[in-house]
């Protein structure tokens, strides 16, 4: 009888976000390959709006069949779906086809998908069912140890693949072990390390970063409690710090990778090679930039049109809008994500039991890493990493990726209520 | 335990909303440097040179015209995938060739990856040709064209000037900033002096490029592209074949003809000797081409009729009887005799009045006139005397356009020299000085120096019986059919025009019964001229010249003629004025045996 009544509880609020951004990203896709000399239609399949029109009405498929299903199998099916996952990312190095310098495809027929698109949700169930067991505790060790173990397997596996920025995805279910209670030690760490990462390489010289330090270090034991506790560890702490910034440099050109150092160097200065590493971020930022306020038009924009942005379609899709678009074009669109983003950690936090609300912050969480991270690189203000705009990046994965973790949100709300009466 | 986490995240998502917002409105509504940036990126000017003014000649022949050209300009930040075998095989040139001009361009100072750079210049039509279709395959490389001069004869080559590629200095000097590097301008003649009308104005052509450098079409259908507008064309006086038959006969001689239209100032023709061929100073092989031409020891490059400073010998009596008659020192019948004990004289002459004077260009009847001019014995002081009526006397001849550059169309004219008292001053460093100091001004020696153009107006100004238009070559400019304004102007002189009458009548008896009578007389026609022969240093023989106009009511011609180191003025230079007159009124020559000797060129064999 609920079943019945499914489409009445689905949150269309959130169907509606998605909908909208499903569409504008169709729209921007057709904008960024349109040629008005040819003048092919938006439906034309040679075209990526084409392919992307056919990823969107196999993504209603897989609507249909997520809200179809018993709500139940998510749960109990969490381990084993996270399982296969990660057979499919093991076998990536042996079956894998390599696109754009990363090996993360599998070719299925004449389509090729990437198994990591499909990771994030399913760690996010794992990460869920995991945190939701009982007797779990997130003050205990040997928890958090599996925990990091659950997280780390598709990073390691991913890393392997050599694609660094989906990776990076999956640091964001720190997140939502600091909102299910983690001490909030590590994230701060982990902020200050990162910090202090970015600081030493736009400081020229790394004995003004160490002079400050040890002013600093004084300062706070001369104005402090003269506490010989507390002096040693300030001591270690800013020998700790002092440490971190000798390792950047070393980190950097040792550790990462030529292209990875290049994108670093390149959100520090772009100007320094425009030709070369820095092209990506400058194209971005003059595509974006040359917008105004509102935009070129649809169709209407230059540099999307004659591709002086590279992957347009896929990781640089923010472009379009800023450059046919202009300011307001990106208000609406940082609105839409803005809005879906609250609209998620409100579903989480109205959900009655802790495997919906860790799962529902996991999809947020990653929702977050992807907006923040690609429109941020887009104009200059994060390193470029290869990670798709959430429903407006080309890409049947990504598209479905993102789609399934939305829907089995979706899914998992609607049936809210029948949770609390099982439990 | 958890309380406020939920409200952090809340926090940070709209946080990092409103940064991005925020930095987005920097570089978009702030920032107008990536909206320039978007533009160079995608936004290609192509200049559309316009076509350069025709000259053609007073029948309406033309003279200059324009061919086309092409020039490969490079944007180096464009270039990719650069298949450097291919580009040698498609453009003919050699590994070495390109790499030497890849060095050069990238030495050049102005050089900027982001600029259109001149790679290769003046490829013809048959090398567009070959070219063209490979162009896409050279991303980057962009051919642009235009017009470079073409001459239809090789006549009056100094005269027209040449046209060539814009200097660094000019470019420099440039207060317009109307030109470009790599823009032509005119040199010098005509094309530099009318360089304003000929150029035209310059288009622009805005083209959207993708990121290959390759040509997506125009932008917003052309809106902002401005067409090229034609220079306007000139109609010049020149008649191109009399001009054509002056440099005939001109050829092997040093000197100059001009010819001029008494009633408008208009040359007819403007023949400097010697001269060299318009078209080698165009199309690609200018620069050697230059190098030769302004090497050679013959001086080809300077124009004689203007820039060529001579003393202008016995054709100066015209100008010195009719000061006098006008000062009242003599009257017509005037009887001087021939006294050879101060100046030297020629022919069988004792006795003779102002015409006979004139006729036979008697030396010492000009000294006696001079000194009647210079000592009026105005006061007692000789010193003082000669300097009142030297300022007199100066100031009616610069009356005739004698001593000032007379302002016609060519650039560079000389000025000439009629001494003043304060010339005498510095010459004489201070020192006192009388008639008997400066005397052969009488017989147009001395410190005298006119420029033939000078000569030619003074025929003129006899011919039109006391006033001169300034001479000029351009007639007609684009769609006004006017000359520019200083050349409708009426110049006249501080002498009577009756007094014109009696110089006239001098000068045809020259050609009837005097100096000039052996070869400047036309059968059909009364011709009024005057010889001059003008001292040169030995062994060099003296220089020749003759002035004229005719025929003597209703002048249609009036020339001057100057052939260096040819001797007597009765012999080279009339011979050559007379045939250009007969020439021109006729349409033909009839004299071949005159023709004969100005060609043959042997002028001191014949004592005369």
């Amino acid at each position: 009888m609920r079943e019945d009544n499914i489409s009445g509880s689905l949150d269309w609020t959130t169907i509606g976000l998605y909908a909208a951004m499903v569409f504008l990203g169709w729209l921007n896709i057709y904008a960024v390959g349109y040629d008005e000399n040819v003048g092919h239609s938006i439906f034309t399949l040679s075209l990526n709006s084409g392919r992307q029109l056919m990823f969107i009405a196999a993504s209603v498929v897989i609507i249909f069949g997520i809200v179809i299903l018993d709500m139940r199998f998510y749960d109990a099916f969490a381990y084993i779906i996270y399982g296969v996952i990660l057979l499919a990312l093991l076998a990536i190095p042996f079956i894998g086809k390599e696109v754009g310098g990363n090996k993360a495809w599998i070719g299925i027929g004449s389509f090729g998908g990437q198994p990591s698109e499909l990771a994030k949700f399913a760690t996010a169930l794992a990460v869920a069912k995991y945190i939701g067991s009982v007797g779990f505790r997130m003050d205990n060790l040997r928890n958090q140890a599996v925990l990091f173990a659950i997280i780390g397997a598709p990073m390691m596996l991913i890393l392997l693949q050599r694609d660094a920025g989906t990776a990076m995805v999956f640091s964001c279910f720190m997140v939502v072990f600091f909102r299910e209670g983690m001490s909030p030690f590590l994230m701060i760490v982990g902020f200050c390390a990162a910090a202090i990462f970015i600081l030493t390489l736009l400081v020229p010289n790394q004995w003004y970063l160490h002079g400050a330090i040890a002013i600093a270090l004084v300062m706070l034991i001369a104005f402090g409690k003269k506490k010989v506790k507390r002096m040693v560890l300030l001591t270690l702490g800013a020998i700790l710090v002092m440490g971190v910034i000798e390792s950047v440099d070393y980190v950097i050109t040792d550790v990462l990778k030529p292209h990875q150092q290049n994108r670093i160097k390149a959100l520090i200065n772009p100007d320094a090679d425009p030709l070369g590493y820095g092209w990506n971020v400058t194209q971005s930022k003059i595509a974006i930039g040359s917008g105004g306020i509102s935009g070129k038009g649809f169709l209407q924009g230059t540099q999307t049109k004659f591709d002086f942005v590279p992957e347009q379609s896929t990781d640089f899709i923010f472009c379009t809008i800023g450059e046919e678009e202009g300011w307001l074009g990106s208000v609406a669109i940082i609105a839409l994500f803005t809005t879906l983003l609250l609209r998620i950690i409100y579903l989480a936090e109205r959900q009655k039991n802790r495997f919906a609300r860790v799962y529902a912050y996991g999809v947020g969480s990653i929702f977050f890493f992807h907006f923040a991270v690609n429109i941020g690189m887009t104009i200059g203000l994060f390193p470029v990493i290869g990670i798709p705009l959430p429903f407006f990046s080309y890409g049947g994965s990504s598209l479905w990726g993102f789609t399934i973790l939305l829907f089995i949100l979706l899914k998992i709300d609607a049936h809210r209520g029948q949770l609390l009466q099982r439990v | 335990m958890n309380e406020g986490r939920k409200e952090l995240f809340q926090l940070i998502i709209v946080v990092t909303g409103i940064i991005f917002l925020v930095k987005l409105f920097f570089i978009q509504i702030i920032d107008t440097r990536y909206a320039q940036l978007a533009d160079s990126n995608a936004i290609l000017r192509q200049p559309e040179y316009p076509v350069r003014g025709l000259i053609t000649d007073r029948n309406g022949k033309l003279i200059v015209y324009n061919t086309p050209e092409y020039k490969l300009e490079v944007l180096l930040k464009d270039v990719k995938n650069f298949d450097s075998v291919k580009f040698c095989k498609v453009f003919a040139m050699s590994p070495e060739d390109l790499r030497k001009r890849f060095k050069e361009m990238k030495a050049r100072k102005e050089f900027s990856p982001y600029k259109p750079t001149l790679f290769l210049d003046q490829l013809s039509t048959i090398d567009f040709a070959r070219i063209q279709d490979y162009l896409d395959e050279f991303p980057g490389f962009y051919v642009l064209a235009r017009t470079t001069r073409a001459y239809t004869s090789p006549a009056l080559a100094n005269a027209l000037g040449y046209v060539s590629e814009i200097s660094k200095r000019q470019l420099e000097d440039d207060k317009t900033r109307i030109y470009k590097q790599g823009d032509y301008i005119g040199q010098s003649g005509i094309e530099a002096f009318y360089e304003e009308q000929l150029r035209g104005t310059r288009g622009t052509r805005f083209k959207l490029r993708n990121v290959k450098g390759i040509i997506q079409g125009s932008v917003e259908n052309g809106k902002y592209d401005t067409l090229s507008i034609p220079g306007q064309d000139l109609v010049t006086g020149i008649d191109l074949n009399l001009q054509l038959y002056g440099e005939f006969l001109m050829r092997g001689k040093a000197g100059s003809i001009v010819a001029l239209e008494p009633a408008t100032g208009e040359i007819m023709a403007l023949v400097s000797g010697p001269s060299y061929d318009p078209n080698l100073l165009t199309g690609r092989e200018y620069s050697s081409n230059f190098r030769l031409i302004s090497s050679d020891s013959n001086k080809p490059l300077f124009n004689r009729p203007l820039m060529a400073q001579y003393r202008p010998g016995s054709i100066f009596k015209i100008a010195q009887a009719m000061t006098a008659l006008q000062e009242g020192v003599i009257t017509p019948d005037t009887r001087i005799r021939c006294d050879r004990t101060i100046i030297m004289c020629h022919g069988a002459h004792s006795n003779e009045d102002l015409r006979g004077a004139i006729a036979n260009s008697c030396n010492p009847y000009f000294h006696s006139v001079l000194r009647r001019m210079l000592n009026k014995g105005k006061v007692n002081d000789p010193y003082q005397d000669t300097r009142i009526g030297l300022e007199e006397w100066n100031h009616h001849i610069m009356s005739f356009g004698f001593g000032k550059p007379l302002g016609i169309d060519l650039p560079n004219e000389k000025s000439g020299l009629i001494p003043s008292p304060t010339y005498y001053d510095g010459a004489y460093r201070g020192k006192p000085w009388k008639f008997s100091n400066i005397y052969s001004l009488a017989i147009g020696e001395g410190e005298n120096l006119v420029v033939p153009i000078q000569m030619a107006n003074f025929a003129a100004t006899v011919a039109n019986k006391g006033y001169y238009y300034t001479p000029h070559l351009v007639k007609a400019i684009g769609d006004d059919k006017k000359p520019l304004d200083q050349y409708l102007e009426k110049h006249y002189t501080t002498i009577d025009s009756a007094y014109f009458r009696i110089a006239a009548d001098a000068m045809q008896e020259v050609v009837e019964a005097g100096t000039g009578q052996y070869r400047a007389r036309l059968a059909d026609v009364v011709v009024c001229g005057k010889t001059g022969t003008v001292e040169n240093n030995p062994p060099l023989f003296d220089h020749s010249v003759f002035i004229a106009f005719a025929p003597r009511e209703n002048p249609r011609i009036a020339i001057s003629v100057y052939v260096e180191d040819a001797g007597q003025g009765g012999r080279a230079a009339a011979s050559i004025a007379s045939l250009m007159i007969e020439k021109y009124l006729f349409g033909q020559t009839k004299r071949p045996w005159i023709e004969q000797y100005v060609l043959i060129g042997n002028f001191e064999d014949v004592k005369n």
